[in-house]
């Protein structure tokens, strides 16, 4: 059976490019990077040259760049160590309600210890509400956290907009950029970030890496203790392989951003286009311009998502829902009802997320079949009602 | 590795459901869920004799809210009132080859939805009783 994979934004297949890329540091370069002799050298020198490639990504000095063990690590380590760090210059930290979980859960636990937090709303689209932000700013605040792109429904935050408002109030800014690097132009001085978090499996590198970026004039508590790597800030011995995957799927990412991006925007409207034109009752959740690329959230109603999706595997497509049956709790995607989306609404909600292996043939393929789909499960709901 | 994270039943259940519609003029309709849970169950019977000669369902669910839906239809299709009402979650879970634990609910609400329908016909049919005599 051909399969389709259009769930790139949980995760991306390895370029070919950058397995080749990690292969040696396998096989026969297989040094600790703090080792002294000539494998350890070998390593430490693949680090650094991956390490100057990851930061040119987002505009930042290498010395300002940290290697993780992913996204949630970044994620969690910005939150804890800004929080920890600056706990006795206030207690108050401000984000957003659509956060991926690797923020809100270290937001809750504080909570939990005795921080404040504002999970300032956003609008329909999903754009987080600055007015409200800069209400929510008191002299406690020490930190603000806002994604630069949603990774459920794709919409871009008015993040320089943010970096000004904390430069302004002095408020430490760390913005989780997992899911929009590779697909927008990041610049850490432009959007005015002291903090910013990354992974590369989400930009065709491999699992299992990533990257904090701190700017040189924030200090924040290290999370993971034990040697000395990362200038003291994150122990343990480099995923070398991984981190040089990482570099070059950054580099092919920095030089194929613009391409890519044009190739993803006409695949994702013409999926778009003829998911509209077949199936009626679909509704786009997110932004309808200022969204990335590849992404396209639609919920149909009346029906659930899980269903859906399975049905779509039988045919070979694969594909995300914010539906609760899939999130692991009991509740539908917590982004699409900060949008105000319905929990009913919510439940229909189908994520398609493109990438570079993908085709026309793919989407016209995806076209050809949801039509049946819905209808099939459309005639099981007692939710609809067929309009002859 | 299964074709879908479900088991071979819930699957075939699931691609060809059994009895899926409405009763015109049913004698028994259950209605349970919600959707901000994300399941919804409709059932109907037809009871002829204290016997449900046809059962259907509608549902607002994920795979294993409509493979239970279905199965249990199935299940009792042919049997009276009181073997219908011995159907229980764990009986339509078995009959599907087992579920993941946190599909289990799913099971539950099938099993209530069919309990749903037989009180609404069991009311029905106590007050048609005294105008019947």
């Amino acid at each position: 059976m051909k399969r389709i994979y259009l769930d790139h934004n949980s995760t991306t297949s390895v370029h070919p490019d950058v397995l080749e890329a990690m292969m040696p540091y396998y096989r026969d370069d297989f040094g600790n990077a703090s080792s002294v002799h000539f494998f350890g050298r070998q390593a430490r020198q693949a680090i650094e040259e991956a390490r100057l490639k990851v930061a040119k990504l987002i505009g930042a000095d290498a010395s300002e760049l940290i290697f993780t063990s992913g996204g949630s690590e970044s994620d969690n380590f910005a939150i804890k160590g800004a929080a920890y760090q600056l706990k006795h210059r206030g207690n108050h930290i401000i984000t957003s309600s659509i956060e991926h979980l690797a923020v809100l859960s270290p937001c809750k636990k504080l909570e939990k210890e005795g921080f404040k937090v504002t999970y300032i709303p956003v609008d329909s689209c999903g754009v987080v509400d600055v007015k409200e932000l800069r209400a929510a700013i008191t002299k406690e605040t020490m930190l603000i956290s806002i994604m630069l792109a949603n990774n459920e429904v794709g919409t871009i935050q008015p993040v320089a907009e943010i970096g000004r408002l904390a430069k302004e109030n002095r408020i430490l800014f760390h913005t989780d950029a997992i899911q929009a690097a590779g697909k927008l132009n990041v610049d850490v001085n432009a959007l005015g970030v002291d903090i910013l978090s990354l992974s590369a499996h989400k930009l065709y590198g491999p699992k299992g890496v990533g990257a904090l970026y701190l700017r040189k004039r924030a200090s924040i508590e290290p999370l993971i203790l034990g040697g000395h790597h990362e200038r003291n800030l994150r122990a343990g011995t480099e995923n070398v392989a991984g981190i040089v995957g990482f570099g070059k799927a950054a580099e092919i990412a920095s030089a194929e951003m613009e391409s890519q991006n044009k190739a993803l925007i006409s695949l994702r409207d013409r999926l778009y286009g003829g998911i509209l034109k077949n199936i009626d009752e679909v509704q786009l959740n997110g932004h309808p311009t200022q969204r990335l690329s590849n992404t396209l959230n639609v919920s149909f109603e009346y029906l659930e998502g899980e269903s859906i999706i399975l049905s779509l595997d039988l045919e070979g497509v694969a594909v995300s829902t914010g539906s609760a049956c899939t999130s692991g709790s009991l509740e539908p995607s917590h982004v699409l009802l900060a949008m105000g989306v319905s929990p009913q609404t919510s439940q229909g909600s189908i994520r398609f997320s493109l990438g570079r292996i993908n085709t026309d043939e793919d989407i016209d393929y995806v076209i050809g079949i949801l039509p049946g789909i819905i209808e099939r499960l459309r005639s099981m709901s007692p939710l609809y009602e067929k309009k002859r | 590795m299964t074709n879908g994270p479900y088991s071979k039943k819930v699957m075939e259940h699931f691609m060809h459901p059994r009895n899926v519609g409405e009763i015109e003029n049913a004698d028994g309709i259950g209605n349970v869920g919600n959707p901000v849970c994300g399941d919804i169950m409709r059932f109907y019977i037809k009871v002829d004799n204290d016997i449900i000669v046809d059962a259907k369902f509608k549902t607002f669910g994920c795979g294993a809210a409509i493979s239970t839906s279905s199965m249990v239809t199935e299940l009792v299709k042919g049997k009276t009132i009181d073997e219908a009402l011995k159907v229980s979650n764990r009986a339509v879970a078995e009959a599907l080859g087992g579920l993941p634990p946190i599909k289990m609910h799913c099971s539950v609400l099938a099993e209530e939805a069919l309990k749903s329908a037989i009180d609404d016909y069991l009311k029905k049919k106590s007050l048609i009783k005294p105008s019947a005599e």
